[in-house]
This record gives structure tokens, sequence and C-alpha cells, in this order.
């Protein structure tokens, strides 16, 4: 493999940040990960210049996976536009020249995405990466990571249904609201990084590549496209996404947009009144465009 | 009568072991720890079968290595050496030779173990029904509504109140916990049970219901059982056949109304006077 420094004018950074060595490892390490669907690989978490916990897992998968003619969207919980977003697709920009960057769900070729999968449904010329604070959903019940690899391997995860369990006893209902516990490919459970239910089922049998990086926890994990994703339920209790009906049984509409069958985010006002808008601001965006023109050109 | 389990000279040995240790041990030497190596010989040549809705009881002091034999069959420690068949109906299985899930899975699925401690077998931090479902979901049952029924039956089984079902485990008396633990180990309806000095540390008239639950539900559901302790009136009660074991060597073995009424071994008939 060529290992040689892409050295590009301008900055002195390596073409992507990383070196090529760097790289490599990093996509070996998916190959695994896609190998085996949501097992979950170890690899040499690079220091980033950014602190661990903002992202660095899968900024390293980006910078991994980006070439020269990516068309990159970065998002954090859904919106293009706050501080991480805009900052991380500055870094990308910054250290890998000539990549263009969109807003565009429907433009881009590589996602990288904090808390969301975005609404519109993501094609087989995509990848999305997730970034993942902690990757094995065992983690709440057993505390030693070798014990939890056996469990892994033993596909044994009884112990994470107890929890389930325990929820429906006490409420009445499961209560994990984001990590929801998802069985890949019949073997493996993974934590589908901190996405709402809602955005779980978009991962089952996705014609996109869907790829987490824990950069803190030094792991990578996937489901390659076209795989099984279940979340973890009883067989008469199933698995639920997020309600937005409200008092009277209406769903919810976006504020903006008027979209009722995306994810809402709830926004307090000034003078205390609940409003609802799109989380995905680019599907809300394009919402909003159809809304004016009625005979639908494409944004 | 159908032979459930098997075991063959079974035997552990904590440390580096040396030559010298089996024959520096042992009730002759009056030790387990060999003093040419300082390994701890935990139990050695242990040897016994078990049959269908048989209580086999284990009796010797502390010390003596009844507790690690039911944990190495219970998989919790790795035994040295040895070997041990498990019948079940059609099939049998070297319970050593299997590897790490097969062996997962008969615990789960085949046998139930109840430990002295109730922190050993139950999790404090989940409810009654919780544990008694974890283990029904081990065994890949899946329907809430089911699980929740069974847990209820269960415990409705071994007389814990129904209204507890959902307190924690931590909040019970000690015989409550046990009686949870009993019905955790039974909740996949295992032929085989192992009870781990289930009474001890109980007060009597608890001690006492416990014991007739155990004997109801071998005479209910034929579980065959091997029940440790180094309790005499336990032994006697619940037991048909027992074996006396010492510094990890079993010194006598037989029935248990000769061994009680009739002690070959010198040990047994000073644990026997000292009792009765």
């Amino acid at each position: 493999m060529n290992a040689t420094p892409q050295m590009t004018t301008g900055n002195a950074y390596n073409f992507g940040f990383l070196d090529e060595y760097a790289k490599k490892e990093v996509r070996r390490a998916i190959l695994k990960a896609i190998a085996i669907p949501g097992y979950q690989v170890p690899y040499a978490s690079r220091e980033m210049p950014m602190g661990r916990g903002f992202g660095t897992g899968g900024l390293q998968l980006t910078l991994s996976l980006i070439g020269p003619d990516e068309v990159v969207k970065v998002i954090d919980q859904g919106s293009d536009d706050s501080v991480n977003a805009v900052n991380l697709r500055q870094f990308i920009e910054m250290t890998c020249p000539g990549v263009s960057s969109t807003t565009k769900t429907a433009k881009c070729t590589l996602i990288q995405s904090r808390h969301r999968i975005p609404e519109r449904p993501l094609t087989a010329m995509q990848i999305i990466v997730l970034q993942v604070p902690y990757p094995d959903p065992l983690v709440v019940v057993e505390p030693s990571e070798d014990k939890r690899k056996t469990m892994h391997g033993e596909a044994d995860y009884s112990r994470l249904l107890v929890k389930l369990y325990e929820d429906i006893v006490k409420f009445d209902e499961i209560t994990i609201s984001h990590r929801y516990p998802t069985r890949i490919n019949g073997h493996y459970v993974i934590d589908p990084s901190p996405i709402p239910r809602w955005d779980v089922p978009k991962i089952n049998d996705a014609a996109a590549l869907t790829l987490f990086g824990a950069g803190r926890e030094k792991k990578i994990y996937a489901v390659p496209p076209h795989t099984k994703a279940e979340p973890l339920a009883f067989s008469d209790v199933p698995f639920r996404v997020e309600d937005f009906r409200d008092a009277t049984g209406q769903r919810r509409a976006c504020n903006r947009c008027g979209c009722v069958d995306s994810f809402l985010d709830e926004f307090i006002s000034d003078s205390g009144d609940k409003t609802y808008q799109c989380s995905d601001s680019d599907w809300c965006d394009e919402q909003s465009l159809h809304a004016e023109q009625p005979q639908g050109e494409q944004a | 009568m159908n032979k459930i389990f098997e075991v063959h000279n079974l035997s552990k040995i904590y440390g580096p072991g040396c030559p010298q240790c089996i024959d520096s041990t042992g009730p002759e030497a009056d030790t387990n720890l060999c003093p040419h190596c300082g390994s701890v010989v935990a139990i050695h040549d242990v040897s016994f079968d078990l049959f269908e809705g048989e209580i086999l009881g284990v009796m010797g002091e502390s010390g003596s290595g009844k507790s690690t034999v039911v944990k190495a069959l219970y998989f919790d420690q790795e035994p040295s050496g040895g070997e041990a068949i498990f019948y079940d109906s059609e099939k049998q299985y070297d319970l050593f030779a299997l590897n790490a899930a097969q062996q997962r899975w008969l615990r789960n699925h085949r046998f139930g173990m109840v430990y002295q401690n109730p922190n050993l077998g139950l999790n404090f931090n989940i409810s009654a029904g919780g544990n008694i479902a974890e283990r029904l979901l081990m065994s890949d049952l899946m329907d809430y509504g089911a699980i929740r029924e069974r847990a209820r039956a269960l415990l409705q089984r071994t007389e814990v109140l129904l209204s507890r079902v959902d307190d924690l485990p931590k909040n019970f008396s000690g015989g409550m916990q046990q009686r949870v633990q009993i019905a955790k180990a039974l909740a996949t309806q295992p032929p085989l049970l192992f009870l781990d000095e289930v009474t001890t540390g109980l007060d009597l008239s608890v001690q006492a219901r416990i014991l007739d639950l155990i004997l109801e539900i071998q005479q209910e559901l034929k579980t065959a059982m091997i029940v440790v302790t180094h309790d005499l009136g336990v032994i006697r009660l619940l037991t048909g056949r027992a074996i006396v074991m010492k510094y990890g060597r079993v010194i006598e073995t037989g029935l248990t109304d000769q061994i009680l009424e009739d002690p070959q071994h010198a040990y047994t008939q000073r644990l026997v006077a000292s009792a009765l």
C-alpha cells in the first residue's frame, strides 16, 4: 500500500490530517467491522486536535475514508449549523483541500453525524459515520470488559433484557430514549450511538453503510448495507419509536415546515409555550421549499 | 433408576502443584496444604454417581472441599482433573470437555444452584421477579407476559408473598432471599439442583420450612440434588445417600442412615458423636 504522505500546499498537514499509516490502520479496522457486523473492533485511536468526547472517533473514520472528490455533510443533533458541526466541518475543509461540503443530505457522499440519522433515506452511494461516546451496550450491566467480551462472544444478552423487564415492571414501558440496544445480523448487540429510538429502524436493512467510531473508547463497529438490525424487545412488548402525539391524540407537526412524519425537537419560548420543530434542519428546509413550490422543484 | 450424573476422580489443586502433593496431603497427613510446594489440594479423587430424583449429601468440616465439588460441577471453578458425565434424557455430556458456550447453556438450562450466600445467586439491584426473569431470558423465553406469569408461579410455589414480586431482594429477610434463590434455580425446571449450605445461618423454624420446601420440590418434580452441608440434621432429613469428606478426600460413602448409625471412619465417628 502506498503510504507516502500526500502533502498539500497551504498548510503543513497531510491530506486528511492523519498520516497515511494511521488511515491505513483505521481502514483495516473498518473492513474488519464490516466483515463482522456489530463486532466492536479495537483500534489505535489517535490524538486529535480536540478533546476526546467531541467526536474524535467519528472524525478519524471520516478522515480515513475521505477522498479529494468527496462531498461531506456534518450534522450535530440533526443540525448543520450547531457549533460542533461547524467546527468539525471547518476542520475537514482545512485539512482536506479539494473536498467540498454541503448541508444537503441528497447531495453528500459522506456524512459525519452526532446523535441523528437524516430523515431522508440514505442511498447505496452514501456512508454515514456516527460519533459514539459509549460503544458497549453491556456496560450498564457488567463493569468488567473481559467478561463483556465473553458475553458478546456467546451472544449472552439476557441481562440487558432483564433491564428491559425491570423497565416494564416499573414504568409499564421501556424507558430507554436513546442508545437503544440493537441486535445486528442476529448476533452482536450494539449501542447505536446516542441516536433516538426514532432512528433505530433506519439502520435496519439500510442501503447505506453505517459506521460507528468511539475515539475515547477506541472501538469501531459497523452495520453494513442491507443488514438486519433488530432493537431488543419482548415478543409481546414490541419496540416502539417516540410518540409525537399531543394530548388529543393528534400527531404534532413541525412548526416551521408542517411535516408530520419527522423527529421533532421541543422548544420552549420565552412566554413558556412549547413549539415543535424538525430536528433534521436539512429535511425541514427541503419540506419548507416543497410547501412554497408545490410543483416540487428539487432544492 | 436412571443415572443422571457420574463423577470420576475429580480434583482441584490451587497453586503450582508438585509430584508429592497428593501423597503429602489428605486425612492421613492431616492437612490439605502441600508442604513441598505450598499448593492447596482442595479436592482429590472424588467420584460418585447420582440417580434421577435422588438427593446426595456431601458433608464435612469447613475446608474439606465439599463446596469446591459443586462449584466445579456448576462451572464456577475449573477443576484440575477428573471427569463428570451428565445424562440428560437421551443425551450425555462430558462436562469438562464442553466449550464455554455449551457449559453456559447447560448451566442455564439444565442445572440450578442455590448458594449459601444469596449475594452470589441473586442480583440485589433488580427485583425478585427480575432475578427469575433473568434465568428465563437466558433460556430464550422472550415473552414478557409468560415470563411474568412464570415468575409469579415460582415465587408462589416457594411461598414468597406475591405482593413482593417487584421488590428488591436486598430488602428481604434471609429466609425469603433463599426462597427467591430456590425459585430462580427452579425456573427452567432443571433435572439437577446444587444446594450449597442453603440453610446455614437461618433460624431453626425458617430452616425447617426451607427443608420442607426442598423435599416437596424433590417429590413433585423428581429433581436430583446434591446437598452440601456440615449440618448432620439436614443430611439426615434430606438425603438418601451421603459422602463424607475430609481434607479434600472422600473418606466414607454409603446410605445416610448407615453412615449416621454406624460410621466406619474415625473422623465420621467423631462427627456423628459430636452432633447427635
